[in-house]
């Protein structure tokens, strides 16, 4: 066994699952320019016959960047953050180094038959779980293996105590395997075909109804946690100290804040149903614990921020401690943004309208794509060994994309508030004052701000492929590992 | 006790899933039972309206549209009694929606005709100006999957005890039965239709995916 000193740690898993992450980005964001553009201009929707309308793509979009892109990532991240704070490299084991690659590839293979056959028209309709049973049979085999991988990897440490950040992944390994289970506990109607000759590429819900939609969105709220928020949690604790040289603020913070969002995330699942047929006290009980969200989410968030305290002259000279300040920031802005939306009265307005959108992205674009995109940022230098190709690329990309964030949530927040009020307004006569459809022409600009707002995310993105391409080809090679600060050509 | 934990990760994982599932526990199981129950008059969806149903979720028309009027004076007013839990107690898998980019349609069947549908089907703007729906021409030439729909219903009758067969409820039999029943229902639904390719579809044993979805979204009341 390699002596703590000389560990050389095994990348080839990172870098392939970083490639996935870009690539699944662009395909992923790309489609949701689409389809916001769809929104402003119907006759985009008509372009690709069938497989070309928003009810086609708004699946991929969402599969897309959430089981494409941020899985990519939250993996990527997991083999090299995990071999680093664990003190162990894949190399020493060839069983663990087999089980990871195989990870890799039937991950892949499931994203790209995901594509297909969503676009065919295969789906359950149950939001992000929409992939039918045989994907969720592969999804289940490569999640497995992620387990294995990654408790193989915790009995293999030699750091006694796990780091906050392998707590936060381990959270959502844990958890994602129970609701993703739960959830799509489904039947294959082929077994009861009776003679006909029907599809095997269809299943119904094990539950039906009032019971299918509670079960759904305690999945559905916390897929959001558990793949969008404790994993990247899980980076920034990590990340940031390095990139900074700065220590964690406090440690009890860290865990106070662990463990709160633990206890409560749950709960809050109820927050989609307010108003609907699930029991009173559920939506309450939904709607309460919202709110207290708001403390375990600030927890980590103020913790990531104070870790900065004496050293905020960084923000200045470093683009990739901007993107993970800005991320801290968003998630703030995104986990008071969710308790308000929750709040019965509030709800009641909110609900089903593009406010909702709007909250989704100002995390997703802000919080999860910043934080990735950092991290990716942060490693390059270390698994290519070379020096980031472009500063001045990355501070573009930097403005470009948060200008589009603040474009899609503004024109979103006011889209939602607007048609949420008119849907309700009566006229002095006691009828009710808009037509539906007028509810819809007054959302125009709005919804073509939100697409421009996309295009700018989405054209940042591409300048971090390019970045990121041209660093791994054409940087400046490194003969020694950078301790902190990841060095960057102008 | 934190310390300790984070020294054994087989514990910390154990207490971590404890922790986290506790809150599923309490929600989900009390109200399980309760809340599936069918009120009186729902009835399951015929062979037909399946079809449609699964065409509806073929091109995710709930990513845009909502089956669920919330108890407020400016949603019965628009779209007719609100929603009880009963009313759903076959759908599997529910289609509440998320998001009305479009109106509710949980009892568009109250308000909505064949004819109309037709016409909103194949260009919603020449029929709603201004709107952002797109046009579904290829519903008028693919065949609906009424096999898979047979095969749903059964699934449905034989896994999950769903009344089909049973008197006053929707007939189902063997294959050669639904399938009957299943065309004989879409021709009541393209008699009402002006779209000569359907109904010349129809009249040749096929069943296009808009008679179909006609079928499943009269039946939404």
């Amino acid at each position: 066994m390699q002596s703590n000193a000389q560990l050389e740690y095994d990348y080839s898993v990172v870098k392939l699952f970083t490639f996935a992450t870009i690539l699944f980005g662009i395909i992923g964001m790309l489609v949701g320019v689409i389809i916001a553009f769809q929104l402003a201009f119907p006759e985009l929707s008509n372009l690709a016959g069938e497989y070309g309308t928003f009810g086609r793509l708004r699946p991929l979009h969402t599969n897309g960047v959430a089981f494409g892109f941020t899985l990519s990532g939250i993996f990527a991240t997991w083999y090299y953050v995990g071999q680093r704070t664990l003190k162990m490299s894949l190399k020493e084991s060839k069983f663990l180094m087999t089980v990871a690659k195989l990870h890799f590839w039937l991950y892949f293979i499931t994203i790209l038959l995901a594509v297909v056959t969503l676009i065919m028209g295969y789906t359950t309709s149950k939001e992000y779980a929409e992939l039918e049973w045989p994907l969720d049979l592969l999804i289940v085999v490569w999640w497995v293996l992620w387990g294995v991988a990654m408790f193989g990897m915790i009995g293999m440490r030699r750091e006694r105590a796990i780091y906050v950040s392998v707590w936060y992944y381990m959270s959502s390994f844990l958890a994602v395997a129970m609701l993703f289970l739960f959830n799509n506990m489904e039947v294959p109607t082929m077994f009861w075909a009776n003679g006909a000759p029907s599809s095997a590429m269809h299943s119904i819900s094990m539950y039906a109804g009032t019971n299918d939609a509670l079960v759904q969105w305690w999945y559905g709220h916390n897929a959001v946690a558990f793949v969008f928020t404790t994993p990247i949690i899980g980076m920034i604790y990590y990340f940031l100290p390095k990139e900074s040289g700065q220590n964690v603020f406090s440690y009890k913070l860290s865990v106070l804040a662990f463990w709160g969002l633990m206890f409560v995330y749950l709960w809050a699942g109820g927050h989609h149903l307010i108003y609907s047929t699930v029991p009173d006290w559920m939506q309450t009980m939904g709607s309460a614990m919202s709110i207290v969200l708001i403390l375990p989410s600030w927890g980590s968030a103020i913790n990531m921020l104070l870790t900065m305290k004496g050293e905020w002259g960084q923000l200045q000279t470093s683009p990739l401690i901007k993107f993970m300040i800005m991320a801290s920031t968003f998630y703030m802005l995104s986990t008071i943004e969710g308790p308000i939306q929750a709040i019965k009265s509030v709800n009641a307005i909110a609900h089903f309208t593009d406010w909702i959108p709007g909250h989704v992205h100002d995390g997703t674009l802000g919080w999860v794509g910043f934080m990735i995109m950092a991290s990716l940022f942060h490693m390059a230098p270390r698994i290519f060994k070379k020096e980031i190709y472009s500063k001045s690329l990355m501070e573009t990309q930097f403005w470009i994309q948060t200008v589009g964030i603040v474009l899609y949530f503004t024109s979103m927040w006011i889209a939602g508030i607007t048609q949420g009020m008119m849907w309700r307004a009566y006229d002095e006569y006691g009828s009710l004052l808009y037509s539906f459809i007028d509810t819809v022409t007054v959302l125009h600009p709005y919804y073509t701000l939100r697409g421009i707002g996309g295009l700018f995310y989405l054209t940042g993105f591409l300048i971090f492929a390019y970045n990121m391409f041209k660093t791994a080809t054409s940087g400046r090679v490194l003969d020694k590992e950078p301790a902190n600060a990841s060095p960057m050509a102008s | 006790m934190f310390h300790w934990l984070e020294q054994r990760p087989f514990f910390f994982a154990v207490m971590l899933f404890l922790t986290v599932a506790f809150a599923g526990f309490i929600e989900i199981i009390p109200d399980f039972a309760k809340a599936s129950q069918p009120t009186v008059g729902t009835k399951p969806h015929t062979v037909l309206e399946l079809a449609g149903r699964q065409v509806y979720i073929k091109d995710s028309c709930n990513a845009c549209h909502s089956q669920l009027i919330r108890p407020f004076k400016s949603e019965t007013d628009r779209y007719g009694m609100y929603s009880l839990s009963g009313e759903y107690a076959y759908d599997r898998p529910f289609l509440w929606g998320s998001k009305r980019t479009g109106p509710d349609l949980h009892r568009v069947g109250n308000y909505r005709t064949t004819e109309w549908h037709e016409n909103h089907m194949m260009s919603p703007s020449d029929v709603v100006p201004g709107s952002i729906m797109p046009k579904y021409p290829h519903m008028f030439k693919n065949t609906a999957d009424v096999a898979t729909a047979y095969a749903n219903a059964n699934t449905q009758k034989q896994v999950f005890g769903v009344p089909y067969d049973k008197e006053g409820m929707p007939k189902l039999g063997s294959w050669e039965d639904a399938k009957a029943q299943a065309l004989e229902d879409a021709k009541k639904v393209a008699a009402d239709m002006k779209n000569q390719s359907v109904k010349d579809a129809v009249a040749n044993g096929q069943v296009p995916e808009i008679v179909a979805l006609i079928a499943y979204l009269n039946s939404l009341k």
